[in-house]
């Protein structure tokens, strides 16, 4: 079972992930980014590249079904605004035993952070908006699963 | 098929994010000079296209790119790509 989604809608994160649980193994993990509610931020707007973001995301979760042992992934990224406090993205991962499931899960989300063609802006309370860097942290995280 | 026969049909450009706001347009349709070869020389090139070219490709260190939606560097040759996009370094997640 594989489900790969770019909405604009809000997440349901409970519903989403239900169908993990019912494929027969014995692990279900799941990663929720969130918009978070800090340093003033009211909303994140994201944009991404239609077409090359639904492609990329699907190769993403084949290359984690080629990687390790998995009965299921669902991998779903909001477009758009977005409130502070509301699910940007979720990941979750099904399998027999929970190593494969936490793996993948956290490659999942590794790769999609500097993989996938999606922008974040963050707008503030006091009018203000401005485009997110990219971290090199975030690179340092992806290159680990290339080892 | 000679290099200069290789840009008969027009390349389509698409910035994101920060790049689109510089240029200050989404997409356009370039038919590029045959002496491009690779990404790196369609960047310089599009950079002497006007102030706001040269605002948005000024440190190419800082730009990502994708041919035909697959992510690729500066050294990689245009070849016969339809579509090439231009943006910062990817914040999704």
């Amino acid at each position: 079972m594989k489900v790969v989604r770019v909405c604009s809608a809000p997440l349901d994160s409970a519903a989403e992930l239900a169908p993990l649980a019912m494929l027969g193994g014995g692990a279900v993990a799941s990663f929720t980014g969130i918009c978070r509610d800090q340093g003033g931020i009211t909303a994140i707007e994201l944009e991404h590249y239609p077409g090359m973001t639904e492609s990329s995301l699907a190769a993403l979760v084949d290359d984690a079904c080629a990687r390790w042992s998995l009965l299921g992934a669902v991998l779903i990224h909001r477009v758009g605004y977005i409130a502070a406090g509301q699910p940007i993205v979720l990941v979750g991962t099904a399998a027999s035993h929970r190593a494969e499931a936490l793996d993948a899960c956290a490659y999942l989300i590794d790769r999609l952070k500097t993989d996938i063609p999606f922008w974040k802006k963050e707008h503030c309370a006091d009018g203000t908006a401005d485009w997110v860097d990219a971290k090199a942290s975030d690179d340092e995280r992806a290159e680990r699963w290339t080892e | 098929m000679s290099a200069s026969s290789i840009w008969i049909e027009a390349v389509r450009l698409l910035y994101f994010a920060r790049v689109r706001e510089a240029v200050g347009i989404d997409a356009e349709e370039r038919k590029l000079p045959p002496e491009l070869q690779n990404v790196g020389d369609c960047i310089v090139w599009l950079a002497g296209q006007g102030a706001n070219y040269a605002a948005a490709f000024a440190d190419p260190s800082r730009l990502r790119f994708a041919l035909d939606q697959q992510m690729v560097w500066e050294e990689t040759l245009l070849e016969d790509a339809t579509e090439l996009a231009i943006f910062p370094p990817v914040t999704g997640g």
